[in-house]
Order: structure tokens, then sequence, then C-alpha cells
């Protein structure tokens, strides 16, 4: 049965600067059961206002929301199920751990809360922290805690109750980069061991990559798309979707007697296959990592303008008629500036040209 | 920047002075500290147990068991016990309603909560003497006619009401401002995990403001044991004694003799023994500390609806605000119109002619000058030197920084009628300066008095200003004065200017001190119109005090005015 | 002219050694970035050069003058060394605007009014900020308030200009953009840079050189960015840079081989003169130079698979050794991935061979 279900789900806001914004339009979504399913978006795209609509914290505008099967927010027949008969677990971005209580009232309050007898709170909690790696810290009190560990108080104090549903608000955002790599993969071992659905709430695109088994790009209060990662990344729907998820380079190309043109080359032709719906003036949307650079002849020729070096790989900027692709590659394919070089582009996608309005809009609603 | 400390001795030794600025700087704040504080605690312990040069404790003995003593003890605690308790659940009650709940009319709330900390709490009590003091007081007057009973404010109770009516907003602010900032995620977390509205605010909301109202609590609790005004004014007639106004009492009585302010000094010395007792009662009771709950995003706390129940809290909220924190003003300016007091408060009676009277009086005029110009004087001096010192404790770092820190932060703690008797003891001859009788004695005490706030408003004015800003000027080519004088200071000053008025202000209205420390012309504004009260001129009591009133007020707009627009650090 | 000389600096602090007989030269002219860990010493050697810190031993020189001698007892005030800063908190004067910011060091140095508003204008406009002339800071984003900061330690007529951590506190986006206006500026001016961070990327897009310290506080390696990713010359430079795996190296019959714990793997290659394998040898690869191919006879086991989009993260263990492995998006749509839990040979390709540290640990 599948977990959580949207339907026709839409909410209005009237802001004092703005005037009236639809946060959430229209957002129709079912995540499977013991998914990791991620809400990916810039700020302002109604990812964050949907799990407060999913966790029940926000009414709805229109539409309505499903739980294991159960209808917990329908807006035609204004029922609301409060936050608390909702058995969700969250976890939040600053934590909300609680300072006054030691580690083990802060996960056991939910147990507590439910009238659990104390020799099963002792137990369940006692589990709890084993599986976040917090044994034996169960007198300490938070703020002589790190920040990693104050995280594993929220997730343990999150899957004490056992929920089949879980809600991740950004969850990662304040801890240092090693410590996210390595908190991501215990929540994922949490999730196999547990069979949880999750949703993950995030900006951050490489991290929604990572964890999801599905995830939803939205932007401005619409579901752009939702798939696998995998998908996302090498498919992606729109040039939208193509430049959140990863460095993106776009080529502005004509189409003539059957050859594909970078503007500002009129002589040599991109040695790429035409999509059937293809239009005179089209974008080739490609990435940095999906292009092979090479000293032949096997390709697009030109030669490398800058080479940058980068921690991990070399970047290098190469000219396309008027246009500059970045290329990057492992430091032992090296070139030197101003060398002759060979691109060919492996997975290019084909979009319309340009679109000014979505940009202004979406700088509006950054600064709600 | 890890490296800071004792750079500044680096920068003073690459200088090759042999006597640095900082050098001079941080004796002048320990020499100055001595006489200020230091020399009259001292002498106050001293005259308490040592009589011409020995050891002899028969008077404090005296002292502690005079049953008059005792009774002012046993007052001292009581008031201020009940004082603490409701003036704390009344704050907490109105921080719950505005900054929690969707109460209407909030600004209006808001506002009158600002009053009680504009005015000093005697003109309260003298307006409740004028309205229910005896059979004369007006509301008595009325309550006998229609119901047939009659209220005593001239009571212990009474001080409890009064002293509460100022004294609650101290929890207010502190639990409101707790409660309005505090991350809404603690509380949804809640929610989340099962929990109802109602116990999600008794486990977790609670808990976490316990330190703001612990803070607030414990303002009141010291304010009240310190205080002079109301229980002077209120427990006199009836012969009910707080030890403020004991040692007031017994210095007044003895005419000045030495062997009177030997028994103030004793009496002092109970006193503070009492405060210190309830400062560690009050520690281990309500345990301190702060809880970071404040989060930066901005994100609005959920507001409780009040529903059924919003109309008759609305209506008693402000009802209760209006009658004690509206109603003793009005009362004053109203007996300060009426032609005599006793007549009816009607329009046809009113008249100017206490007004006249009031100014022609002699020392009204003077008492006005002589408040103005020890306000003036002491807040410039604090001003300047709590800023010197907070900058010799926070940026130069000498070895005993500490020290200098405690003993100025000291006088804080210690009751304005302790000071008062200190200073006489210290500056009436026996140390070879005699500034008795003249208003430099009351500068002084002003002095220890208020150094603590305006050392604590520089200190976090300077703790913003980053040894950065500093070391980029000596970069661009300026010494280390050179810096001081164009980086430093002008940013501080805004701070400068709202430690000015913190003291102008207090020191402006304030009785408590200048009462023990007034001579013939040295008549301070508040001692004018206690003088008068206590002569029975109600009338032209009242005409001053609404003088008084409006000058507040007055002052306190221009302050707000000014410190407005600060674009400081 | 404006060469930055480091001789024989020391500095301690209490019982800590910060830096010891610390050596660099800055070339005239040039961007040097000095990179190194958090609490190396780059601060405090920074500090020594501004005389706020006054070292023990050694020289300072910036080119014809000495600031600092110990020997000779030469200490020149901070307020006369003439080198501009920009700090990490860009410490630009709340109270003062833009132009009076700028105008400050001239000010200082007495510089006749005519002359100070146009070198301050020309300053300005270096860094894009004319407009702005009258804002007062609160009134600026961070990104245009370290602009007036860099304009005001342009503006004075020091030929050394020190940056400490200035673009750390900006977004990622405004710190690609003030990198490449900082070059700009430098190459207008000619002014010596001597850039301070901990952040690799931005020293290696910056740097003409870059110097390599060390946490105890010495100089590992100095050369062009380069010199440093390609051709790193010891092991700190390799792993400071980057992700890096080692794995022992072993004699194994008459050649080589790698210790992967469990069992010994043949390994052809040779060690570079100077390494001897009794003294312990590491071999030292990149993830990203570590390629699957079935055919190759050192297998792995894949553990973990984690796709980033732009590469393919894995945790692989060659016996017991746990190694990381990154393929990219490229290799992975041509050759395919390797599922977790599958085994599969690798190939090391550009391997490097270093001492073993003392305590032998693995990437």
């Amino acid at each position: 049965m599948d977990q959580v279900v949207l339907r026709n789900v839409t909410k209005r806001f009237t802001t004092k600067t703005l005037g009236d914004i639809v946060a959430v339009d229209n957002f129709n979504l079912s995540v499977h059961e013991g998914e990791c399913f991620s809400f990916l978006g810039p700020s302002g795209c109604g990812k964050s206002t949907t799990l407060r609509m999913i966790a029940g914290f926000e009414d709805l505008s229109e539409g309505e929301i499903e739980l294991c099967g159960r209808p917990v927010s329908v807006k035609s027949k204004n029922l609301y199920v409060p936050p608390e008969e909702r058995g969700l677990g969250m976890v939040f971005q600053a934590f909300a751990v609680w300072p006054h209580m030691n580690v083990f009232e802060n996960v056991a309050f939910p147990l507590r809360i439910q009238g659990m007898n104390k020799m099963d709170v002792n137990k369940k909690v006692a589990e709890a922290l084993k599986h976040t790696s917090l044994t034996g810290l169960e007198k300490v009190y938070p703020g002589d805690l790190s920040g990693g560990q104050q995280q594993r108080i929220a997730l343990a104090r999150a899957i004490v109750t056992q929920p089949k549903v879980m809600l991740l608000d950004e969850p990662l955002s304040n801890l240092d980069p090693k410590l996210r790599e390595s908190m991501r993969f215990e929540i994922k071992e949490l999730q196999a061991k547990f069979n949880f659905t999750i949703i993950f709430v995030t900006h951050d695109q490489s991290e929604a990559m990572a964890i999801s088994d599905r995830m939803m790009v939205c932007d401005m209060g619409k579901i752009m798309q939702i798939d696998t990662p995998e998908n996302l990344y090498n498919k992606p729907v729109n040039r939208f979707v193509h430049s959140f998820l990863g460095e993106s380079t776009f080529l502005n190309v004509s189409v003539r007697d059957g050859k594909v043109f970078a503007d500002g080359d009129a002589e040599q032709a991109l040695n790429l296959a035409i999509p059937p719906e293809a239009a005179e003036r089209m974008v080739v949307a490609t990435r940095p990592n999906a292009i092979e650079l090479t000293g032949g002849e096997d390709g697009y020729v030109t030669h490398v303008a800058k080479r940058i070096f980068l921690t991990d790989r070399t970047e290098y900027l190469i000219p396309v008629g008027s246009q500059t692709l970045k290329v990057q590659t492992p430091h032992r394919v090296s070139f030197s500036e101003g060398e002759k070089c060979c691109v060919r582009l492996v997975n290019p996608m084909w979009y319309p040209a340009e679109d000014e309005a979505a940009e202004k809009e979406r700088a509006r609603r950054q600064t709600i | 920047m890890s490296i800071g400390f004792g750079k500044q001795k680096d920068l003073a030794a690459l200088e090759g002075r042999h006597v640095s600025l900082d050098g001079a700087l941080t004796i002048l704040s320990f020499v100055l500290l001595l006489i200020i504080v230091v020399i009259p605690v001292f002498m106050i312990v001293y005259h308490a147990f040592f009589y011409q040069g020995h050891f002899n404790p028969e008077l404090f003995k005296t002292q502690l068991l005079d049953p008059k003593n005792l009774g002012a003890m046993w007052n001292t605690v009581k008031i201020a016990f009940f004082v603490t308790v409701f003036g704390t659940i009344m704050g907490v009650f109105y921080a719950w309603l505005l900054g929690r709940s969707d109460i209407p009319a909030k600004g209006l709330m808001r506002a009158l909560f600002s009053i009680p900390y504009m005015f000093p709490p005697f003109l309260g009590a003298m307006a409740w003497k004028l309205l229910l003091g005896g059979r004369a007081g007006y509301l008595n007057k009325w309550l006998w006619a229609t119901f047939g009973f009659r209220m005593n404010i001239n009571s212990v109770w009474g001080i409890v009401f009064v002293e509460i009516s100022y004294y609650f907003p101290f929890v207010f602010m502190q639990v409101v401002s707790a409660l309005e900032r505090m991350d809404p995620t603690l509380e949804e977390c809640a929610r989340i995990a099962g929990a109802r509205q109602m116990t999600v605010i008794r486990k977790i909301t609670l808990p976490l403001v316990l330190p703001a109202i612990s803070a607030g609590a414990l303002l009141i609790l010291i304010t009240s044991l310190a205080h002079f005004g109301v229980p002077s004014i209120l427990g006199f007639s009836q012969g009910i004694f707080t030890l403020p106004t004991r040692i007031f009492d017994a210095i007044q009585s003895a005419e000045g003799s030495f062997e009177g302010i030997r028994q103030g000094a004793a009496l002092s010395i109970m006193l503070v023994v009492v405060v210190s007792l309830a400062l560690i009662v009050q520690k281990h009771v309500l345990s301190s500390g702060s809880y970071d709950i404040i989060k930066g995003k901005s994100m609005r706390p959920t507001l409780i609806k009040l529903r059924a129940s919003k109309l008759p809290l609305l209506v008693l909220s402000i009802l209760t605000l209006l009658l004690i924190v509206v109603v003793p003003l009005v009362m004053i300016f109203l007996v300060a119109l009426v032609n005599g007091y006793g007549n009816a408060l009607i329009p046809a009676n009113f008249t100017l002619n206490n007004y006249i009277s009031v100014f022609k009086a002699a020392g009204t005029f003077d008492s006005i000058k002589n408040s103005l110009f020890a306000s003036v004087v002491a807040g410039i001096v604090c001003m300047s030197l709590g800023t010197l010192i907070a900058y010799v404790v926070q940026k130069i770092r000498p070895r005993g920084k500490g020290l200098l820190e405690i003993l100025s932060v000291l006088p804080y703690s210690i009751p304005g009628t302790v000071l008062a008797v200190g200073v006489i003891l210290a500056w009436s001859g026996s140390l070879g300066v005699s500034l008795y009788n003249t208003i430099w004695i009351i500068i002084v005490a002003y002095l220890a008095r208020y150094l603590s706030f305006s050392m604590k408003s520089s200190s976090a004015a300077l703790l913003q200003v980053h040894s950065s800003l500093e070391e980029a000027a000596r970069t661009c080519g300026a010494s280390h004065t050179e810096s001081l004088k164009d980086i430093t200071l002008p940013l501080i000053r805004p701070a400068m200017v709202a430690g000015f008025f913190l003291i102008f202000l207090p020191a402006m209205r304030e009785v408590t001190t200048s009462i023990l420390l007034y001579g013939p012309f040295t008549r301070t504004l508040g001692v004018q119109i206690y003088a008068m009260q206590d002569a029975g001129s109600m009338s032209e009591a009242a005409a001053l005090g609404s003088v008084a009133i409006v000058l507040i007020f007055i002052c306190d707009t221009i302050v707000k005015y000014i410190t407005k627009d600060r674009k400081g650090v | 002219m404006g060469k930055i000389v480091f001789k024989d600096i020391s500095f301690s602090y209490g019982k800590n050694v910060i830096l010891k007989n610390f050596n660099l030269e800055v070339e005239d002219g040039q961007i040097l970035c000095l990179v190194g860990p958090s609490g190396c010493g780059k601060t405090t050697l920074v500090r020594c050069l501004l005389g706020l810190n006054k070292p023990d031993t050694g020289e300072i020189w910036v080119g014809d003058t000495c600031l600092f001698s110990a020997e000779k007892r030469i200490n020149v005030p901070v307020e006369r060394r003439n080198i501009g800063i920009v700090f990490q908190d860009y410490a630009v004067w709340p109270h003062m605007t833009v132009a009076e910011n700028v105008l400050y060091p001239l000010k200082k140095r007495r510089v006749p009014k005519d002359e100070a508003f146009k070198r301050a204008h020309h300053a300005l406009e270096q860094v894009k900020m004319v407009e702005y002339a009258n804002h007062l800071p609160s009134q600026l984003s961070g990104g245009q308030q370290q602009r007036v900061a860099i304009a005001r330690a342009l503006v004075g007529d020091g030929e050394v200009i020190v940056m400490d951590e200035p673009i750390t506190n900006l977004d990622a986006k405004l710190r690609e953009q003030m990198l490449l206006e900082i070059r700009e500026i430098q190459r207008n001016l000619g002014t010596t840079i001597f850039y301070i961070t901990h952040d690799q990327q931005s020293a290696l897009q910056l740097c003409d050189k870059m110097a390599i310290m060390e946490q105890d506080g010495t100089l590992c390696q100095l050369g062009t960015d380069e010199d440093i990713i390609l051709r790193p010359t010891n092991r700190f430079t390799f792993e400071f840079i980057g992700v890096s795996n080692f794995i022992p190296v072993v004699a194994s019959g008459a050649g080589l081989g790698l210790d992967a714990g469990d069992s010994v793997v043949p390994w052809e290659g040779e060690l570079p003169a100077g390494l001897s394998l009794s003294a312990g040898v590491e071999l030292g690869v990149r993830p990203n130079d570590i390629v699957f191919d079935p055919e190759s006879p050192i297998k792995v086991k894949v553990n973990r698979c984690t796709f980033l989009g732009s590469e393919y993260d894995y945790r692989v263990t060659l016996g017991t050794r746990e190694l990381r492995v990154q393929q990219s998006a490229l290799d992975a749509m041509q050759r395919g991935t390797v599922k977790a839990g599958e085994t599969t040979g690798v190939r090391l390709v550009n391997p490097r061979y270093y001492p073993a540290k003392k305590e032998a640990q693995s990437a």
C-alpha cells in the first residue's frame, strides 16, 4: 500500500509583501512503502510547505492527503487530523532536541505520552539508542553534545515509536560535510532495517541523489519531475531540472540540412543525432563530466582555451563556436592551454530555446 | 584570529614606552573603584563592628536583638516574598497572554506596561494613599458610603500591592521575550511525538522559559528587599518598618549624630545579609542558567486560539492594567488640581493654586535644579568611568581584571540605603574629606549606585567592536591612540549615550539614596515631594508629583527618540 | 620592489611552538597562496608580517626594507609598515561611509586632499564600487563590503597586500566571482598578493604559486598549481589536496606486492630512488585513478555504490583494506556501473609511492 498519497493538493498564501502566491500548485504523488522519497528544489519551491501539510501543521487550500490509507487532511470535508494523532516520526533541521531533558528523557518522551509502562519504555529506548550509536549517553544533556550527536538524538526519538512514515526536514544541513555523509549512510541503514517510508526535504541536490530511491524536483510551487535520481540526472525533462541537479552547459544551436551547428561556427558540425521534433533553434544541454575529451579527430575539433585545476579533477574551458564548453576530467587526462583537442558529447539533452518569464518569477519567490 | 590574548601587551612593548597608555588606564581604574566602591563598603563594616579602633560587637548585638529591628527584618522578608510570588505569577500570566495567545490590543497593553518602568514607586504609593489612606482617602469615602467598609492601604498588604504593580513588568519583559523568540520546532516536535497542546505547554514550553522567569523573579526580589519609597510612605504612620526604612528612621531620630549612623551601619549589615541569603535560596530553588532556545530563522510560534475565553480575558487584563497603572497617575493629577484635599474631585473645585504655591515654596526650584545637576554629572561621570573600566577589563585584560569586574558590579546588589550610609561614613570628615550637606555627597553615592549600569552597557558595546576593526586601523597607519579615537570611541558612542540616560533617568526620580544624604540646600526632587507629603501638604505634594511625572515623561520620550535610529556597530 | 622574504621566523605562544625557522619568499608582482589546515600557523605568520606579533627569531623584508630583525633589534611599528590587509570579517568600519573607509589610510599618511580623492576614486573603480561611495557598510551586502575592504587595502602605495581568508564568508557563487576579480585587479596593478586560506580550491584557482604548510608549521612544497597537483613532492601535499588511498607495498617473490591485509597481491611497479621497502613504503592513488577492469588480476569486492550525479562513489575492499573509488559519469555511461556485492578487477593508474606513515593508516 502506498504510505503517503497526495491528491490535487494546493496551498495558497496571502503574504504582506508579495500579495497572493500559490505555494503548492496541484501536487499529486504517491510514496511507496519502504521508499526514501526526496522533495528537492530551491527555497520558495513549496517543498517545506508540503511537508508541513503532511505533518498536520498547515491546512490545505484544496485536495487531500492520506497516510497509510487513512485520510488525514481533506479540504472538502474540513477534516484535519491533528499532528499528535498522525503517528509520524519527524526530524528537523535544527534538531529541536529539548535542552532541559537528558538523552534518555528526550527519546522516551513519545513513549511516555502513549502511556507505556516503565519496563517497555526502557527496552525500546535502549534499542533506539543502540541503533543510533548513543548507548551510554542516557544521562547526558544535549547542551554537552556535538551537533552530530544531537542529530542522532532527534533520529532516535523519531524511530523509537517505530512509525510507518518518517519526515526529515533538511536534517543534515547544520552538520559539517564529513558528518553529513556518515549520517546519510546511517539513515539509509536504519531504513533498510526497519522498512520506514521516508520523505526527505532538501535543497542540496547531491544529498538528495545520494539518499533517494525516487525524488521529486519542484520549482515555484509546481512539480517538475518525479523519477529515480539517475533518470532525473541523465534525462531531465526541462532546463530547470537539468541545471538544478548538477553542472550544466547549454549550447545554443541551429538545425540546418540535417546537421547541428553551434552558434558561432557555421562550418564544423556537431556530430549529434537530431531528435525528430527539433525546431530550427534549440538548446543542447550537456554536463562537464559527460563529455569525452581526446586528442584525435573523432568529434568536434577545437582547442583548450583555459585549464583550471580543481582538487579532484581538471576543468577545461573549450570554445565551441562562440560559446564555451566546460569539460571535467581526472587529473591524468592532461592537456595544456592552447593544445588542440576534440570533444564528443555523450548524453546531450535537447530543449526548446529560452524562457525569461520563468527566471523572473523564480527570483521573486526567493525573497519570500 | 585566535591569538588575541596578551597581544595588546605586545603592542605596548613594541611601542617602547615605559608606562604605556594601557598601564595608566588600568591603574586609574583601580584607584577610582577604590574610592567609589571599596571605601564606603569598608567603612560600613568597620563602624558596625569597631569602636574607636577596637573590635566591639556590642552595638551590632544590641541592634540585632532589638525587637523593633527584628520586626523590620521580618517585614522586609515577608513583603519581598509575597511581592515576588504574586508579581511573578502576574508577569507570567501577561507574558503568556501577549506572547502566545491571539488576544487583541497587544500594542495597547504593551504600552501600558512601560509606564511602571518610567515612574518611581513612591509616587504610586502616594497616589494610593490619596485613594485608600484611612478615612480621608477618596476611594475609601466612596466605599464607606456605598458598601459600608473601608480598605487600609497603610498596611503590609498595601505595601505588597503597590510594589507588585511596579515590579511585575520585570518578569513580564523577560518571559515574553523568551516566549516570542523560542524556536517553534521545539514544540512542534512534541506534537509530532503525540503530545496534545496542554501537555506541550506543561512539559516543554514552561520548563524552557523557567530560566527567564527565574531571572525576572530574582530582579523583583532584590529590588523589593532594598526598596525604601513605598514602605516609608505607607508604613511609617502605622509603625510598620522594613530594614531600609528602619535605617532611615534610626539615623533621622538620632538627628545626624554619630551614634545614629553607627546604628545605621549595623542595620545595613543585617540588610546585606538578608539580601545575600535571599540570593542563595533563590539560586537553589530556581535553577539559573539559560537554554539556547532562540533561533535565527524568523518563524513565528503558533499562537493559541483563545476562542470563548478571549473577550473575558481581554476585559480582565485591560481593567487590571488600568487599575494598577493608570488610576494612580490620574489621581495625582486630580488631587493636584483640586482646591483642597478632601474636596470633591469635580471640575468646579479645580484650581491652579496648588501649582502656584508649590513653585513659590522655598526649595522647589532648587530641588529640581539639584536633581538635574546631580543626575547629569552622575550620568556623565558614570558613563566615562564605566566605559573606562569596561575597556580595561575587555581589551587590556591586565592581571586582576576579575577583581575590577567584581568591584564594579558589586554595588548593584547593595541596597541604595546601605550605599548612602557607607558614603556618609566615608566622606563626612573621618577620612579628611567632608562632602556632607553638599550636592557632591549625593553625586558620589549616585556614582557608586549606578556604575554597574554603565559598566554593563559599555561592556556589551565593546564586545561588538572586534579587535580586527582596531587592527585594520593600525595597519592603515593609525597609532594605538589614534585607533582608539577614530574607531573604538565612535563605535561605542551610541551605547555610551544610552548608558548616560540609563543613569540620568533613574537618578532624576530616585529618593532612596538622597533621602539620607540631603542637607538644607541640597534637596532633590524626590526628597522635596516626599517632604511635602510627609508634612501633610497633600495637594502640594500631588502638584509637584504631577510636575515630576510630566518631566519624566518628556525626558523618556526625548531619550527614546534620540536612541532610536542609532546606527552603531 | 614588493618581494616578501621570511627568514628563519620562529614564534611560540607559551609552550606551543607555532613557527620554527620558517622560510618563504614571495616574488614581486605575484599572487602566492599559503594553504594549510586550521591552526598550522598561517595567521600567525601574517600577524608577524603586519607587526601585530613579534617573532622570536629571524628577519622579515619587504622589498629593500627590513621590517623586522631579531638580531639587529629592528621592529618597525604596525602603523609604519604600509602593508594592505583584507581580513576574513572584512573589518570595514561601520560608522564611516565607503569613501571615508577608503580615504582613512591616506588621511593617516597625510596625503594631500586632492591626491587622496583621486587615489580613493581609482581604488573604488578597481573594485566597481564607485557609485556606493556615500553608502554605509550596513547598507551593503557581504560581497560589497569585501570589495570595500579590498579597495582600502589597495589605496595605500604599498607594494604588498595580504589577504587572510577574504572570501570564506561569502556564498559559493560570489566566491567564484571575487576570485576572478581579485585576479584581474592584481593583473592591473601588479601588486604582490600574499593570500592565506585553508580552502584548497580557491587557492588553486587564484595562485601564481602555491605554498603548502603542514600542521606543525613547516613548509611542505612551494610550486605552481600544476606542480602541486601533478607532481606532489611529498606525502603531506598529496594527502592534503583532495582524497587519497594508501596501500602498503611489500616484497612479493622477486618483485613488489600490495598488502591487502589478508593476502599479498602481485604488483608490477618500480619504486623510485630513495625509497626502500625496509623503511616502509605505501602506494598512494586517487579515487578517480582506480578504474574498473574485469581483466585485471587485482580483485576488489564492492561494498557500497552511491550515485552522486557527476560520479559514482564506491567503497570497495581489497582483501581487508577499504578503498574509495570514484567513477566518472562518462565512464559509467560507456562501461556500466558495478553493483554492491559484486566482485570485479581494478587497475591502479598513475600511482605514487611515499614513505609509510608511522601509524599505518589507510584513507
